[in-house]
């Protein structure tokens, strides 16, 4: 399963507003590690449906979000709750490395 | 058990699939799974390929690569390899998640990771305005003062990349003379934006929670000033990624794999070695190419032996001529 799109008319209800835990993927069709942590980030997705909401952010079609968030370096991956960032990781990394960063969330 | 494991997707291994699979060996591609296509997929324009009068994009280029390999049967895994257990005749892979795979034959070809400069901001900042990627990040300077740090062709290429987007780039250089090819030094002095910064040492990264600027020490004088900027490119070079065998395979003085002469054959029996991790001089996409050729020859050769005579017999103290230091590359 392919994670869903949200763009800056949607961050706020997709996002800010929304119940548990979602991480958003700060990517560009021209960064080549973006694309290659893309399916690992839809199978972290797939693997905990109900733990962890995954949505993807083109930083090229939505640069106001990126500016406000701060990326300068991406895959920037971020999880929201609350409408607030409570965890923030930067690059490309192996699935393990990705899930334990996520630990707390896949509980 | 299989007959080869090639570790690494870079132009050395999958070069090295392609003969190997083309000698029907059904090799078994770990690709890593993030790092799939190596160094070449961060990079833009490639225009010292052969057979691309026209320049190819990196990323195009792994992609054909692949293709190429898997025409011919080689099975490309994205999956990362943790560990390795490389003595005796049966060489195992542990993967990322877990799995065992076995064979009488590994290609090593991991490549080359990005050196640090090695200083605290670098780390702190890293991802906040210090990054390896020109191509993934440079975007996100548009009309800001960046430094490029380095003086090689990677460097040159990143400069005159991130010009797109930076209303300046510094490129800062420790030498007063440049290590880059002459038609990439010269792309770079034609550019109005890229300012030359000789004879300085990066010694500090400044700022809290987004670069603000670096510390430059002379190396001439030791006089140290300050030079106000937002994004720091890191392009000094690379180290080669021999994590997994260390204390495994031979290494030389420079840090490369050794090899037994011009050809692949490692320390151990079985274990051939190609493309950056085993080359501290060139480094190029088609010298990798080469190497990973050598290689698959190698391994095909060493396969075909063992099914003649079953277990190997070769001991790896008897092969003769293996250097206490390095090997220069005239030689």
């Amino acid at each position: 399963m392919t994670a869903k799109a949200t763009t800056s008319a949607t961050f706020e209800q997709d996002v800010l507003q929304a119940d548990g835990p979602v991480l958003v993927d700060f990517w560009a069709e021209w960064c080549g590690p973006c694309r290659m942590v893309s399916p690992v980030l839809d199978e972290i997705a797939t693997e905990n449906p109900d733990k962890i909401t995954v949505l993807k952010l083109n930083v090229d079609e939505n640069p106001d979000l990126a500016m406000k968030y701060q990326i300068t370096s991406i895959p920037a991956m971020k999880v929201f709750e609350k409408g607030e960032v409570k965890t923030s990781i930067i690059g490309a990394k192996p699935k393990f490395a990705l899930e334990q960063d996520l630990a707390a969330y896949l509980k | 058990m299989r007959q080869l494991i090639i570790i690494g997707s870079g132009p050395a291994g999958l070069t090295a699939a392609i003969y190997a699979a083309r000698a029907n060996l059904n090799p078994l591609v770990v690709a890593s799974s993030v790092d799939v296509g190596g160094e070449l997929m961060n990079t833009t324009e490639v225009e010292n390929f052969p057979g691309f009068p026209e320049g190819i994009q990196g990323p195009d280029l792994m992609a054909k690569l692949q293709a190429q390999a898997e025409r011919f049967g080689a099975e490309i895994r994205y999956d990362d390899a943790v560990e390795l257990e490389l003595d005796g005749p049966v060489k195992r892979v542990v993967l990322g998640t877990g799995n065992v795979e076995e064979a009488s034959a590994i290609v090593f070809a991991t490549g080359s990771a990005y050196r640090k400069i090695g200083i605290e901001g670098e780390q702190r900042l890293s991802g906040h305005g210090v990054s390896w990627c020109a191509t993934c990040d440079g975007f996100f300077f548009r009309e800001q003062e960046i430094a490029v740090v380095g003086g090689g062709d990677s460097a040159m290429e990143e400069a005159t990349f991130l010009t797109r987007f930076a209303s300046k780039v510094y490129l800062i250089h420790r030498r007063d003379e440049l290590r880059a090819s002459k038609i990439m030094q010269e792309r770079a002095f034609n550019d109005p934006k890229i300012e030359f910064v000789w004879n300085s040492e990066v010694v500090d990264i400044l700022g809290e929670s987004a670069v603000t600027g670096v510390v430059l020490k002379s190396t001439v004088d030791g006089s140290m000033r300050e030079l106000p900027l937002q994004g720091v490119f890191v392009a000094i070079g690379n180290d080669p990624r021999t994590h997994l065998v260390h204390g495994k395979l031979e290494l030389t003085a420079e840090g490369t794999v050794w090899v037994d002469g011009r050809s692949s054959r490692t320390s151990v029996p079985g274990v051939f070695a190609a493309g950056d991790v085993i080359d501290p001089t060139y480094r190029q996409a088609a010298t990798a190419a080469g190497s990973g050729t050598v290689a698959a020859l190698d391994a095909e050769h060493y396969l075909a032996a063992l099914g003649e005579a079953g277990a190997p017999q070769v001991d790896a103290d008897e092969i003769s001529g293996r250097p206490e230091v390095a090997p220069s590359p005239a030689a």
